[in-house]
């Protein structure tokens, strides 16, 4: 099992409910937050496109975080969920620096914190609280290895990319352009 | 990847490289549990509830932690309005509750040390004051001269309290100032409104055209959920607007339009569907009256006639045209919301009307349906006593197609300059922040100086709570009972709200409120019941429910009794005066105004001014939400949408701070981030309505960016409706920070 968050930047508007629910859910304190949206543009008047989309975490395959954590607090799941515990962080922020998506954060508490893909609630049989919220439903959420599962339809059928390939992490959050 | 997250936003959230839209800067934490651990399951609680952050008024459910304390607010699977999804504002609802801004306890002005200062008094002391006020403007003037503003829920309850008062003059800035020209154009041309939600068959639809309409950007959310489907489906959207919204970026057409020129475009395209007979000529044959009139009318509008005027090329105007003919009847020219702009609006979203009834999709799949609304009993009270004089009498005939109160008007009879025998005394102010609601402040200002009374009941410090003479605390929605959500929609259904918490600090319902002050004016026949709950419950258990039943359901659904859509060749009576879908206005000719729409040119920005636009940001409602914890994160100002070359023109960069002056000289209160971006034009800025809030009580939001509204002094009036049109304003970069900074 390979769990994988695909976006379809061709649906989001951009509305950060993404990051309000995930703050909710996730008892996210304010100030801080496990996922952001990004707008990017490009073009001249009156030829321009924008591209938005939600990120976070990428669950990579090869986790500069996991590796570089001195504790083993950073570790995989199954389904390749990399997750933090809690009580075996000890805060010393080296998986901060070392991630590329700048996903994590310290938090106030002491820990470092970052998306979960909401394992509790995966543990429930429920989607990612950013999934189940999104207005615009442009977030899918499954396994990769299912092929009747829709994000490996949506990446078989569709143009995709991931974020900075070419630092070799193997991201899990696929963006549908 | 070479830039942070961080990085991005020390660009001040504007780089070259990509805009944060969610700021994930380093608040104050603010009323909020820490992460812990996870919580026990068996202690978490839900309530119904449906949302009051905007005026869709979705349901869903508030959820309780172990300690009683709100934990989440979702959707209800069961709600056409959110279909289980909330959107930013309701899923960030929450701060609501937990703003430390809120409204703690009942203000009365008070003049102390000879300055004016805001005392906190007992609710009966306050209620002693009010209704002592409410009498001798009853004796003095008669009932009628007290005027309720409103805005949301808590509204209805006050609304009630006048009728039984003796005033029946009641209004809500969301006609005159908002949609009202919407209503009277499709109320012109097909003999019915739009409402809320609009009846539009986003579902269904095959082409969607918007016009200025930003869905996506105004979050509706069951409109954004449709729309989104629309993309999937590979529907045909054609956006018109002078902004590159999230909405034309998602279009197949996107017409960047000259401002003010709409009019233009819509007998363009009427002329195109109407000489190539692209029109559904069974369902005009059938229903249409006028076609004659309007095939005389847009003879000589050809595209190249409005491309010269719009700036839109012919080619384009013709392909777009035939695009959604071709997609007829499934073709839907939304009628948007927010749509008072320039004063011949009725006349615009007329022309839209009939650009949907020449497609033939009033009442077809993929267009409009006729929506259905549950019958829910009125709880028995007496009869409300007979008024002398409502604010028709003051208008005497003019607007006469307005079908719904005129917020300026009721300003307009508070004037000193008031010469009719129709005045009001006095002010209740519910749920909507008056400056920056109804343009031209001052005039708004003035009248408030003449009043005998000004009660403002609020969840929030605003800037009218600064104006008032007594405030009182509303608990918000998560704390309180109130009457039933009943919209139209597809299927008729009902949601209820019930209290997930009790109401903090000194806050109450407006149902308690309006009870408590009845008491005082002696009027407690007309609200025989303890609790709001006892309302409901004998509604519902007249539907065939019960309350008990709802608090596990939250929203009862219903059969429908009528067909959603017209069959091909049914029977179907309009309910216009021909009883047919009139291209030819009889109604507007009778009034004196032109049966079949114009173009009429509007003045331009002069030399070094700048058209000032306004729209919606998704995480935002008005201004009321600025201040919200939880969404003031997402965004905490505005900023000034500058095109490249108008920022070029005046030495401008991206993120520096520029006070505004209009036409008429009026200079923002405070400065507002340039966000230099290719996705406007040059004709005109564009900035997002509901910021610079000048009440220092707003502790977040307090002076972070600009009120569009304080720059809005060129009202222009609608002849038809009496709406106010606000987009003929211009403004010019003062960068230098001008010497009187007028701060409330």
């Amino acid at each position: 099992m390979r769990y994988a968050m695909v976006i379809d930047t061709k649906k989001c508007v951009g509305c950060s409910d993404c990051v309000v629910a995930c703050q909710n859910e996730n008892r996210v304190p304010i100030g801080y937050c496990r996922d952001w949206v990004i707008e990017n543009a490009k073009g001249t008047f009156p030829n321009v496109s924008i591209e938005l989309r939600s990120e976070r975490c990428n669950h990579c395959e090869n986790s500069p975080c996991v590796r570089c954590c001195p504790t083993g607090a950073s570790h995989y799941e199954e389904g390749g969920v990399v997750k933090v515990t809690r009580h075996e962080c000890i805060g010393c922020g080296a998986c901060v620096q070392s991630c590329p998506y700048d996903a994590r954060y310290s938090h106030p508490d002491g820990f470092v914190d970052k998306c979960t893909f909401c394992h509790h609630r995966l543990q429930e049989g429920k989607l990612p609280s950013c999934v189940s919220v999104c207005p615009t439903e442009c977030m899918y959420f499954g396994d990769l290895d299912d092929k009747e599962s829709k994000v490996y339809q949506l990446l078989q059928n569709r143009d995709w990319k991931v974020l900075a390939p070419e630092v070799g992490t193997k991201p899990h959050v696929y963006y549908l352009i | 990847m070479n830039k942070s997250r961080r990085e991005f936003i020390k660009l001040s959230a504007i780089g070259a490289g990509g805009l944060v839209l969610a700021n994930p800067l380093l608040n104050a934490m603010i009323g909020q549990v820490n992460a812990a651990e996870p919580m026990d399951a068996s202690k978490i609680k839900r309530f119904p509830t449906y949302c009051e952050v905007c005026f869709w008024k979705c349901a869903g459910w508030v959820y309780t932690d172990e300690k009683g304390e709100i934990w989440k607010i979702e959707g209800n699977e069961d709600d056409p309005h959110s279909n289980g999804r909330f959107c930013p504002r309701g899923t960030g609802g929450i701060g609501m509750y937990n703003d430390p801004d809120r409204l703690k306890t009942p203000l009365m002005r008070v003049e102390e040390n000879g300055k004016q200062t805001f005392k906190e008094v007992s609710w009966d002391k306050a209620f002693r004051f009010i209704a002592e006020k409410m009498n001798k403007i009853k004796e003095e003037s008669g009932p009628e001269s007290l005027a309720l503003f409103k805005h949301g829920s808590g509204g209805a309850h006050f609304g009630k309290l006048f009728k039984a008062f003796g005033s029946k003059n009641i209004t809500a800035p969301s006609y005159a100032q908002c949609r009202g020209p919407r209503e009277v154009g499709f109320n012109t041309t097909f003999g019915s409104n739009i409402n809320s939600p609009e009846p539009v068959d986003l579902e269904n639809t095959k082409c969607l055209v918007l016009i200025g309409n930003h869905i996506g950007e105004n979050m509706h959310n069951s409109h954004v959920q449709e729309m989104s489907k629309a993309i999937d489906r590979g529907a045909t959207i054609i956006t018109v607007d002078p902004r590159l919204s999230t909405a034309a970026s998602k279009s197949k057409y996107w017409l960047p339009i000259k401002p003010a020129t709409d009019i233009a475009l819509l007998l363009a395209w009427m002329n195109v569907i109407v000489s190539e007979e692209l029109y559904d000529k069974n369902y005009i044959g059938q229903y249409a009256y006028g076609l004659e009139d309007l095939q005389a009318h847009v003879a000589d509008k050809t595209p190249e006639w409005a491309e010269k005027i719009t700036t839109i090329s012919a080619d384009v105007i013709r392909q777009t045209a035939r695009e959604m003919a071709f997609h007829a009847p499934a073709t839907l020219i939304h009628p948007g919301r927010h749509v008072t702009w320039y004063g011949d609006d009725t006349q615009r979203l007329r022309a839209m009307a009939m650009l949907n009834a020449l497609l033939g999709s009033w009442g077809r799949k993929g267009g409009f349906y006729f929506p259905e609304k549950a019958k829910v009993p009125t709880y028995p009270h007496p009869g409300y006593p007979p008024v002398n004089w409502t604010w028709k009498d003051h208008l005497d005939g003019t607007y006469a197609l307005a079908d719904s109160s005129i917020a300026n008007v009721f300003v307009d009879m508070s004037h000193p300059e008031n010469e009719s025998d129709y005045k009001i005394k006095g002010w209740f102010v519910v749920g909507t922040n008056l400056i920056s609601t109804i343009p031209n402040t001052q005039r708004t200002l003035e009248a408030i100086q003449n009043l005998d009374l000004l009660v403002v009941v609020d969840t929030m410090p605003m800037e009218i709570t600064g104006y008032a003479d007594i405030i009182l605390p509303e608990c918000t929605y998560l704390e309180r009972y109130d009457d039933m959500r009943v919209s139209p929609n597809r299927f008729p259904n009902v949601a209820v709200r019930v209290p997930a918490v009790k109401p903090k600090y000194l806050s109450k319902p407006s149902d308690w409120i309006v009870r408590k002050l009845a008491k005082k004016l002696k009027l407690s026949k007309h609200f025989n019941y303890e609790s709001y709950s006892e309302v409901i419950d004998w509604q519902l258990k007249q539907m065939g429910s019960s309350l008990a039943e709802m608090k596990e359901k939250g929203v009862l659904k219903m059969e429908r009794k009528t067909p959603m859509f017209i069959e091909e060749g049914d029977y179907h009576e309009f309910g216009t005066s021909t009883g047919m879908i009139e291209l030819y206005s009889l109604d507007l000719e009778m009034e004196g105004f032109d049966p079949i729409p114009n173009y009429t040119p509007h003045p331009e920005p002069p030399q070094g001014f700048y058209r000032l636009n306004y729209g919606r940001a998704p995480m935002h409602t008005f201004g009321r939400t600025a201040n919200n914890p939880n969404l003031n994160e997402l965004m905490s100002e505005n900023c000034l949408w500058v095109n490249p070359f108008v920022a070029a023109d005046n030495n401008l960069e991206n993120g520096q701070e520029v006070w505004l002056k209009n036409q008429d000289g009026v200079v923002s209160d405070f400065p507002i981030k340039v966000r230099i971006t290719e996705r406007i034009g040059k004709d005109n800025v564009y900035m997002v309505h509901g910021f610079g809030r000048a009440n220092k009580k707003l502790k977040r939001s307090f002076g972070r960016g600009i009120s569009d509204t304080q720059l809005v002094t060129n009202v222009m009036v609608d002849p038809i409706m009496g709406g106010t049109g606000m987009r003929g304003n211009f403004v010019s970069f003062v960068t230098d920070k001008p010497e009187s900074e007028v701060i409330s």
